[in-house]
């Protein structure tokens, strides 16, 4: 497709929340059963879905579940019998579902979740932090990050289509970073069901293995200490391979939709000494952050990471084999880790595996909400400047604004 | 799903998707007796033919089998049971039940 036929779409632009566009997202792709038990700051998703259900706009199945645990099963379960399945939560709702999360993944079906980023009780506290992200990273699940309402909803309906490949078959996870991006209205491009359905469109029923009674399977049997390993291995190696899906997935979308999707997203790096890495609705921030120094001569540029497990090791490398420093943003913790940044670990797993050795400084910020702003970037990044020209990296993670700690 | 997927596999690569039994019927295929540690052996001499084992087995590893089987003392049956041994977990609970104390739990030796 050409940039002209690109351009010649007719693109309805609205204003709406993450929220409501992740729930327009759902309608676009035609979900058949939504179970969602509501929990701030998600609620307008379940609200919104179950307004176009009433309205007749989409033609789904709502479970009334009495617990987030339920609506994971519940979704789990109607992928069973090969629907397409919808479920959406926020931190302590996706604490709940947690142990279903694992079934989910193991279990090889491919529901997708909007989960709006909320901080972790106690003590209780509902504004944005990666807390409850985090704590799914490892469950198996594909895991995306949105910077903007319409990566929210880019990436649901791009998210079934990485979800329902054959090659992957695996649960795929949308963040919203709660009131950031839940509450916040921007401008979304809507994209038609016709083209939405074109896209990721449904597979035939039995492409892959469904509860039916004319064809009986079990699901979810006891597997001994003979076979559990080699299903499990199974499952890695799905992983594993799902990056080179979510890569193909996010070209399609951009030669059709005009908006194209890598696993991550460099910024200003080809001449960058220093390189800024995060996650989420924090990268707008920091790509603020790059064009403020940038003006002031300092070369610094910025990764956001998009598809967050399986890691893109390998893109990382790429983008950042010729920097002399990097800075990782965090805003989430693993308590009694070496370092407390769970991304920023992830980093320097990658770097270290392939004896790549490069200054890295750990910075967790934000965490329960507390807003940074431009400011703060730029001053993480004169602080990564110091650590570069003692030529050092710091052993500790920096808790970035925090009271009673110097930066 | 027998055009997905084969009977027998060996590797990682080949088990089916997530742990699915692709078809039915296959708990009789799955061998249950690894982690036995005691073997019920029956004397056939002293069972009375009740059917009591066979009915408390958790397992059906009791089996009634068409096999004659006459005593020393003379006493004729029709009928005899053994032990599907591939399924036994060897909980002893036949040789708890039975009331003439026809069935001894023997130590498995590996």
């Amino acid at each position: 497709m050409s940039l002209a036929q690109v351009v010649e779409r007719k693109v309805e632009r609205i204003a709406a929340t993450g929220n409501h566009a992740a729930a327009y997202a759902t309608r676009e792709v035609d979900i058949d059963v939504a179970a969602i038990y509501p929990i701030t700051p998600q609620v307008q998703i379940a609200e919104k879905i179950a307004e176009m259900v009433a309205n007749g706009e989409l033609d789904a199945e709502i479970i009334p579940v009495e617990s987030e645990h339920s609506a994971m099963s519940a979704v789990v379960a109607a992928s069973a019998v090969g629907a397409r399945a919808f479920t959406a939560t926020s931190s302590q709702g996706l604490e709940l579902m947690h142990e279903i999360l694992y079934i989910a993944s193991s279990l090889r079906q491919p529901v997708v979740m909007a989960l709006a980023t909320r901080a972790l009780s106690a003590p209780i506290n509902i504004w944005n932090d990666y807390g409850d992200v985090i704590s799914m990273r490892d469950t198996g699940w594909i895991i995306l990050f949105s910077e903007t309402v319409q990566e929210v909803y880019d990436n649901i309906i791009q998210a079934y289509r990485i979800a329902e490949h054959p090659d992957v078959l695996l649960p795929v996870a949308v963040t919203l970073d709660g009131y950031i991006l839940s509450h916040t209205i921007e401008p979304l491009e809507l994209v038609t069901r016709e083209e939405a359905l074109k896209f990721a469109f449904k597979r035939p029923r039995g492409y892959r293995p469904v509860l039916d009674p004319d064809d009986p399977i079990t699901i979810g049997p006891l597997a001994a200490p003979n076979w559990y390993y080699e299903i499990k291995r199974q499952q890695i190696e799905a992983i594993r391979n799902a990056g080179r899906v979510v890569r193909e997935v996010g070209r399609e979308y951009g030669k059709i939709f005009g908006r194209t999707y890598d696993l991550l997203e460099p910024y200003m790096i080809d001449d960058a000494k220093i390189v800024i890495i995060s996650l989420g609705a924090t990268a707008s921030l920091v790509k603020a952050a790059v064009n403020r120094l940038r003006k002031q001569g300092e070369k610094v540029g910025m990764v956001k990471i998009r598809l967050y497990r399986p890691f893109p090791a390998e893109d990382l490398i790429k983008v950042i084999e010729d920097v002399d420093a990097v800075g990782v943003l965090d805003r989430a913790v693993v308590y009694g880790s070496p370092t407390e940044g769970p991304l920023f670990n992830d980093i320097a797993v990658t770097l270290a595996t392939r004896g790549i050795h490069k200054l890295l400084v750990s910075f967790v910020h934000g965490l329960g909400g507390r807003d940074i702003f431009v400011n703060d970037v730029i001053a993480m990044y004169k602080k990564i400047k110091r650590f570069a020209e003692e030529g050092r990296s710091p052993e500790k993670t920096v808790f970035f604004g925090v009271k009673g700690e110097e930066v | 799903m027998e055009k997905t997927y084969k009977r027998d596999f060996s590797t990682w690569r080949e088990v089916p998707i997530g742990g699915i039994i692709p078809w039915p019927g296959t708990t009789a295929e799955v061998e249950t007796h690894a982690w036995r540690a005691y073997r019920p052996v029956i004397n056939q001499d002293k069972c009375i033919r009740c059917r009591l084992c066979w009915v408390y087995c958790p397992d059906a590893a009791i089996l009634e089998v068409d096999e004659e089987y006459t005593t020393p003392s003379g006493r004729k049956y029709n009928i005899s049971y053994r032990v599907d041994l591939a399924h036994c977990k060897g909980c002893g609970i036949c040789a708890y039940e039975c009331p003439v104390k026809a069935i001894e739990m023997i130590p498995e030796e590996r």
